[in-house]
C-alpha cells in the first residue's frame, strides 16, 4: 500500500469510527426508551393489579336456626337450596351492631357484606345440612367498597360527599378492625369464577378458559393448514403458474387486512350460514385461525425457503421421494421458523378482540365454558368489559386480567420456545 | 500420471484440428464427437444418444450428446466451467426433473431400459444410480443415521443388526470408519470438510447403486483428504460404475479408464484416458489439457 493511500485511510478512520459509535448510542438510546416503557407499564399493571388478587372478608357469627330459614329439620336439598339464608346473614350482621335501629341504616348495615355472603352460607348447608340449628363463625366475602376501604383507597379526610363510605360506616368500620372481624384473604374466587355485576364476585375464570380453547382450537386448526398450505406452495406448487402467484399475492394481502374484517366474514360465514353456535370458541377460533393464516404461511414460507437445495437434493439423490424428502429433512430443519412465524400469529391472536366482538364473544359470561360450543368471552375482552365498569374495585380487577393474561401469553410463548430449541440442530 | 504426461500431450501428434482462433469459433466446428464414445452392447451401463437440455427460456445447455458408459469403468468428464458437465451427469439419475423449467430430450438407457420410459420411476432410478455432490451436504442428523438413511427408506435392512452392517460396512469402504466408530451418534456436519464427503459417498454406497455420479466430490478438499477419496474410487470401481467431474486433469488421469471431455455443451471427445492425455484427437481438447484456455 503506498503511503498516500495509507494516509487517505487512516485520515477516513476516525470518521469511521465515529459513526460506528453514533450508531452503537442510537441502538443503546432505543433499547433504553422501551425498557423503560415497558418497566413503566409494568410498574403501572403490577401495582394496579396484585391487590385484586386478595379481598376482604368479615367474619361473623351466624345462627343456622330453620325458623329463620324457613325449613323444616327434613328439608329436601332442593327446599335447603331456596332456604331464607338472605335473612339468616342479615341477623347475623345486625348481631355485630345491635344499637342500629334506623331502617335506612340497617340497609347500609347488610350491605357491608357482599351478596355473596348467602350463597356461602347456601353452599355450607348444602355440603353438610347437619349444620341446621347450629350457631357458625363464618368468614364471608366483604361487599366492593369495603374491600376498596380495607385496601386503603378510601381517604378518610375527603368531604364525605365525596367518599363512598359514609361516616357512620368509618365507625362500624373501625370497630370491626378493633374486634379483628375484619381481614385479607387471598382472592380465590377470582380464579373460580365467572364474571359478575359485583366486582368482589367477578372472576377471571370463564375468560380464561374461553381463551384457553379458543387458542388451542385456534392453534388446533391454523398450525396444520398454514403448514401444509405453505409446504405445498413452496415444495410441490408449479412455480411461475399464473394461480399460484394469484394465491401467493392474495395471501400477503389477506395478511394485512384489519382484524374486523375477520370477524365480519365469521359472522356472515360461519353463524349465518353454516348455523354454528354464536359466542362460541369453536366459532371464535375459526375466526382467529382465518386471521393468522397467512402471517404462518408466510412465516413458514421463508423458514423452508431458507433450507438449503442441497439437503433436498441429497435425500433425492440417494432415492428419496419428493415428500420424503421434504418430510424428513426440510420440514424439520424449517421447523424452529415455522414455530417463530405460529408463536407470532398466536401471540397476535391472543390479544385479539375486535374480530371475536363480531361473533358474539362479547358476552356477559357468568358461567364458565365446559366446551368449545358453549357462549365464551376471552381474555381481552374480559379486560375491555371491566375497564368499561365505573366501580373502583373493576380497575383493580382490570390490571389483575391484564397479569393473567400476559402469564397466559408467556406460557405460551415459552411452550414454543421449548418446542422450537428442540428442532434446533447444529447444520 | 503427472506433469510428464501432459509435457508428452503436448507434444504429441495431432489429427482433428480446426483452424486456430477464438473460443466462439471453435464451437461451431463441433460437429460430432471425436475418439470412441461408443462401447459394446454388453460392456453398457447406460447409454445416451441424442440428449439435449434446456432451462428455463429454452436456453439450451447441452447439444446432442451421444456417448456411452461402461460397466465396471471410471470416467472423467473434464471440461472448462459451465460446458455442462454437471448439466449432464444430472440427467443420468434425472435429478435435472427436479428443477423448475429445466427440460431433457434424448435417449437414454440403464441396461438397456429407457430411464424416460413409462414405467420407470425416477426414485427407482435415483436408488440405482447415486449421487454426490460438489459441495458436501450431510444432513442435520448423526453420522449413523446420515448413512442409515437410504437403507431405512428402500427398507434393505430387516433389522438393527443388519442396518448396523450396513453402516459399519459402508463407512469402512468410504474410509471414514476408523475415524468415526467411536462417535456414530454424533452430528455428521461437525465433521470435517473431508469426513463429512466420505460420510456423503458411505451414504450414497449404502444403498448399493449400480452407478455413483460425482459431482466435483474434492474440489473442496484438501490433497490428503482427495487422495482417500481417490484409492476409494479406484477400489469402488470393482463394484461400481463411476462417473466423476472434474476440474482437475491430474485427478483425471490418475483415476479414471475413459476421459469425456465437453465444450459450450457439446461433447468433443471421449477416448481412453492414456489416449485423451497423450494424443488429443481435436483441437479443442489439447488446448484444454495444455492449458491454453478453461
Ligand atoms: N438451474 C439452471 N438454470 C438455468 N441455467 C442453468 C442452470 N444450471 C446450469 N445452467 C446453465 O447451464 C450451463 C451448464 O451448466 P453446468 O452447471 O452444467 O456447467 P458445469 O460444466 O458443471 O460447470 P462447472 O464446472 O462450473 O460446475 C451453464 O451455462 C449454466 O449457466
Ligand atoms: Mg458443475
Amino acid at each position: 500500500m503506498s503511503t498516500t493511500i495509507t494516509e487517505k485511510v487512516r485520515a477516513s478512520l476516525g470518521k469511521r469510527y465515529a459513526r460506528e459509535k453514533r450508531f452503537r448510542a442510537y441502538g443503546f438510546i432505543s433499547i433504553a426508551l422501551s425498557l423503560m416503557f415497558l418497566v413503566l407499564l409494568m410498574f403501572n399493571i403490577f401495582s394496579k393489579g396484585l391487590p385484586a388478587f386478595s379481598s376482604t372478608y368479615i367474619k361473623l357469627d351466624v345462627t343456622l336456626d330453620a325458623q329463620t330459614l324457613g325449613v323444616t329439620a327434613d328439608a329436601t336439598p332442593e327446599q335447603l337450596r331456596t332456604a331464607s339464608y338472605n335473612s339468616v346473614v342479615q341477623k347475623g350482621v345486625q348481631a355485630l351492631f345491635p344499637a342500629v335501629e334506623e331502617r335506612k341504616q340497617k340497609k347500609a348495615l347488610k350491605s357491608l357484606v357482599s351478596g355473596d355472603a348467602q350463597y356461602e352460607l347456601q353452599r355450607m348447608v348444602l355440603a353438610d345440612p347437619k349444620l341446621i340449628g347450629t350457631n357458625q363463625t363464618v368468614w364471608v366475602l366483604a361487599d366492593d367498597d369495603i374491600d376498596m376501604f380495607h385496601k386503603g383507597y378510601v381517604d378518610r379526610t375527603a368531604p364525605e360527599a365525596d367518599r363512598r363510605i359514609k361516616d357512620f360506616q368509618l365507625v362500624w368500620l373501625d370497630k370491626l378492625e378493633a374486634e379483628g372481624r375484619i381481614d385479607s384473604q387471598f382472592n380465590t374466587t377470582f380464579f373460580t369464577r365467572g364474571d359478575s355485576r359485583e366486582p368482589e364476585q367477578a372472576g377471571i375464570l370463564s375468560a380464561l378458559m374461553g381463551s384457553v380453547y379458543t387458542m388451542s382450537l385456534t392453534l388446533l386448526f391454523a398450525f396444520p393448514l398454514g403448514v401444509m398450505a405453505a409446504i405445498y406452495l413452496e415444495e410441490f406448487a408449479p412455480k411461475n403458474n399464473f394461480w399460484v402467484d394469484f394465491i401467493e399475492v392474495n395471501i400477503n394481502n389477506l395478511a394485512s387486512v384489519p382484524s374486523i374484517i375477520f370477524g365480519l366474514l365469521g359472522l356472515a360465514v360461519f353463524i349465518q350460514i353454516f348455523g354454528m353456535p354464536r359466542s362460541s370458541p369453536l366459532v371464535g377460533s375459526f375466526v382467529l385461525t382465518l386471521m393468522i393464516l397467512p402471517t404462518i404461511i408466510i412465516a413458514s414460507r421463508a423458514a423452508l425457503k431458507s433450507v438449503p437445495p442441497s439437503i433436498r437434493e441429497g435425500a433425492l439423490g440417494i432415492g428419496a421421494s419428493k415428500t420424503q424428502s421434504v418430510f424428513h429433512h426440510v420440514v424439520p430443519l424449517a421447523m424452529p421458523g415455522i414455530l417463530t412465524g405460529t408463536i407470532i400469529g398466536m401471540a397476535h391472536a391472543v390479544g385479539e378482540s375486535a374480530p371475536l366482538l363480531m361473533v358474539g364473544m362479547v358476552a356477559f359470561i357468568v358461567d364458565v365454558p365446559h366446551g368449545i360450543t358453549d357462549p365464551a368471552t376471552i381474555l381481552p375482552v374480559q379486560i375491555y368489559l371491566w375497564a368499561d365498569s365505573p366501580e373502583r374495585a373493576f380497575t383493580e380487577r382490570t390490571s389483575a386480567a391484564i397479569i393473567i393474561l400476559l402469564a397466559f401469553m408467556i406460557l405460551m410463548n415459552l411452550l414454543a420456545i421449548v418446542l422450537r430449541k428442540q428442532f434446533e440442530r447444529r447444520w | 500420471m503427472t506433469e510428464a504426461t501432459l509435457n508428452m500431450a503436448a507434444a504429441a501428434p495431432q489429427t482433428h484440428k480446426p483452424a486456430a482462433g477464438g473460443r466462439e469459433e471453435f464451437a461451431h466446428d463441433i460437429t460430432g464427437t471425436v475418439g470412441k464414445p461408443f462401447l459394446d452392447g454388453k460392456d453398457t451401463k447406460f447409454f445416451s444418444r441424442g440428449v439435449n437440455v434446456f432451462y428455463t427460456g429454452n436456453k439450451q445447455a447441452i447439444f446432442d450428446v451421444n456417448v456411452d458408459i461402461g460397466r465396471n469403468e471410471v470416467i472423467a468428464m473434464i471440461g472448462p466451467s459451465g460446458c455442462g458437465k454437471s448439466t449432464f451427469l444430472r440427467c443420468l439419475n434425472r435429478m435435472n426433473d427436479t428443477i423448475a423449467g429445466c427440460r431433457v430430450t434424448g435417449d437414454i438407457r440403464l441396461d438397456g431400459e429407457d430411464i424416460h420410459g413409462k414405467e420407470q420411476d425416477p426414485v427407482l432410478l435415483r436408488a440405482r444410480v447415486g449421487m454426490v455432490f460438489q459441495k458436501p451436504n450431510p444432513f442435520p442428523k448423526s453420522i449413523y443415521d446420515n448413512v442409515a438413511y437410504g437403507p431405512r427408506l428402500h427398507g434393505l435392512a430387516a433389522n438393527r443388526a443388519e442396518l448396523d452392517e450396513i453402516v459399519e460396512s459402508s463407512l469402512t469402504k468410504a474410509g471414514l470408519f476408523k475415524e468415526v466408530k467411536d462417535r456414530l451418534q454424533t452430528p455428521g456436519t461437525g465433521l470435517s470438510g473431508g469426513q463429512q464427503q466420505r460420510l456423503c459417498i458411505a451414504r450414497t454406497i449404502a444403498v448399493s447403486p449400480e452407478v455413483i455420479l460425482m459431482d466435483e466430490p474434492t474440489s473442496a478438499l484438501d490433497p490428503i483428504a482427495t487422495a482417500t477419496i481417490e484409492e476409494l474410487i479406484d477400489e469402488l470401481r470393482q463394484s461400481f460404475t463411476i462417473c466423476i467431474v472434474t476440474h482437475s486433469m491430474q485427478q483425471a488421469a490418475r483415476i479414471s479408464q475413459r476421459t469425456a471431455y465437453f465444450h459450450m455443451g457439446k461433447l468433443v471427445e471421449v477416448n481412453n484416458t492414456k489416449t485423451v492425455f497423450t494424443n488429443p484427437q481435436h483441437q479443442l481438447t489439447e488446448n484444454y489439457i495444455t492449458g491454453r484456455f478453461g
